[in-house]
């Protein structure tokens, strides 16, 4: 299924709605004309292979990036025609969770997650801390409210980031790539509170993932993209039970399929012998 | 040949390019701060970071380049039999020139790199995202401390590099070869003017740190977010602002002297 692809929601439930949408970055095409529905108050994973531009997808949605043609509106509202004033004024709504955690370096653990409540709110202290140390709790490191970001594992400054984007009661959280570089007790913690934190605080989860299992585990819908636009979408059993072959080759891992192992390229012999080029440029996979 | 045009037509318009980004940089960093109103933390933070930490280094040199001029401007002077001029001497040269000069190159080096490495780190570990993310623009919370910051040491250091050089001058001049010590003193509070010699030095330093610190945070900011681009940057840093120091220096002695 290619195109088009919407949720069995009715309309108005949908937190995201992303239409027609199409992006480069310098002669390479991200998107072309990509569609996709994010349901309201769901876990909604994003599934791809590498390059594909999940990331991308997440800036676009956060109006870190601008498409170049096509609509991405957020809770009704356009993200790349909202003015800076309005667009700060929704991302204090969203939350986002980076694959690194972003947390300020100078800043202990419990001035990070106080940070956006300095930074937008006149609230007095002791509030402040009591919110601080409820959301730090919530992720398991309240004890951590001394350390710096160098002295936290992966894990661990994942964990403080979450709590982080949680303290201003956002309506939505998008998490880029969270079960990277996890060991399994980090990843089951953090697959607890993504699923937890979701249905008590009746957020909409948007996550960006490539680890499979643990993401459907917790999703409640799945959209597959692939060469800039989305395969399939449907809920985890749904997407289980796909006849495409190319779901089945990315859900099984199969190394060779629809997806080739081999990277365009020239001819092997010719490569070998010597006539191919050797610029990396002339296969277009120059990263800047 | 044609290819040869391409690539240079091809740089000079990445170099306006650049040239062009520098200045929409420039005038978002300046939009960005009256927000600094009321917000006197992250200033004090950045003042300490920039100019406390760097005062060491000005003392230092200020001490030595004050002992050295002594010498040399002893040294010729005496041929004249014009050894009381030592204080005149040091104090214009001083002032004039060497104090805010060597005081924003020796900033450049120590403030400006370390500025320039720590916002293009702040890139490459998506902190600058993250801040813009959580709704809080990093030209008001980050960038904008730094240039007022830096703007306001600058000419506080070079003060303070001029003090501490007629000390070391008066170290070498007067303890060490025997110079007048009324002589030293007097001179110099005769012939040194303080709105046409010292305040002109001071409007300099006031350039110079606004522009080190334009192309310290510009570069942090632009640079590409990886260890090679972070170093890169760090290196133009000092590169460019050193030499749009001493180039401005030019411009602004041909226009005041």
């Amino acid at each position: 299924m290619m195109g088009n692809v919407n949720t069995t929601s009715e309309s108005g439930s949908q937190l995201v709605q992303i239409r027609d949408l199409h992006f480069q970055r310098g002669s390479k095409r991200i998107f072309r004309g990509i569609e996709m529905d994010i349901p309201r108050g769901k876990v909604t994973t994003i599934m791809g292979p590498s390059g594909t531009g999940k990331t991308t997808l997440l800036k676009l949605i956060g109006g870190q990036l601008k498409p170049a043609k096509g609509t991405i509106e957020v809770d009704g509202q356009s993200v790349s025609q909202l003015s800076r004033a309005g667009l700060y004024d929704l991302r204090k709504r969203m939350g986002m969770l980076f694959q690194s955690g972003a947390l300020l370096t100078d800043l202990t653990v419990f001035d990070n997650v106080a940070f956006p409540v300095r930074e937008h709110t006149d609230l007095p202290e002791s509030l402040v801390r009591h919110l601080v140390l409820m959301r730090l709790h919530a992720v398991g490191l309240r004890g951590a409210r001394d350390l710096y970001p160098a002295e936290l594992s992966g894990g661990m400054a994942r964990r403080v980031a979450l709590a982080r984007a949680l303290i201003l009661d956002p309506m939505m959280i998008m998490y880029d790539e969270p079960f990277t570089g996890q060991d399994p007790i980090s990843m089951g913690v953090l697959l607890d509170l993504i699923k937890t934190v979701n249905s008590a605080l009746g957020l909409t989860s948007l996550i960006v993932s490539h680890d499979l299992h643990e993401s459907m585990s917790i999703s409640d819908y799945v959209v597959i993209v692939s060469d800039g636009k989305v395969v399939e979408a449907g809920s985890p059993d749904a997407l289980r039970n796909s006849s495409s072959a190319w779901v089945q080759q990315f859900l099984n891992g199969a190394s060779d399929g629809p997806v080739p192992f081999q990277l365009d390229a020239p001819d092997y012999k010719d490569d070998l012998l010597g006539s191919g080029s050797n610029t990396p440029a002339a296969n277009g996979s120059v990263a800047r | 040949m044609i290819n040869l045009f391409q690539k240079f037509g091809r740089g000079w318009l990445e170099v306006f390019e650049r040239f062009g980004r520098a200045h929409m940089f420039l005038f978002q960093l300046i939009a960005a701060l009256p927000s600094l109103f009321g917000r006197w933390g992250l200033l004090i933070k950045q003042l300490h970071s920039t100019g406390v930490m760097t005062l060491l280094i000005i003392l230092v040199s200020g001490l030595f380049v004050g002992m050295v001029l002594a010498l040399q401007g002893y040294n010729s002077l005496v041929r004249f039999s014009a050894e009381e001029a030592l204080g005149q001497f040091v104090a214009l040269v001083l002032f004039r020139e060497l104090a805010p000069v060597l005081t924003a190159l020796l900033f450049a080096g120590r403030a400006g790199s370390a500025m320039t490495s720590e916002i293009g780190l702040m890139k490459a570990t998506e902190q600058l995202a993250g801040l813009e993310m959580m709704a809080v623009d990093p030209y008001k919370r980050v960038f904008a401390p730094r240039l007022l910051a830096g703007f306001l040491a600058v000419p506080a250091l070079t003060a303070m590099f001029g003090a501490v050089a007629i000390l070391g001058g008066h170290l070498v001049g007067v303890e060490l070869l025997g110079v007048d010590a009324g002589a030293y003193w007097s001179q110099m509070k005769s012939e040194v003017s303080f709105t046409h010699d010292v305040l002109n030095g001071l409007f300099k330093a006031l350039v110079f740190g606004f522009v080190i610190c334009w192309i310290a945070i510009f570069e942090g900011a632009d640079c590409v977010p990886t260890s090679e681009g972070v170093s890169g940057a760090t290196t133009r840093t000092v590169v460019y602002s050193s030499l749009a120091v001493l180039g401005l220096d030019f411009v602004l002695t041909a226009l005041m002297f």
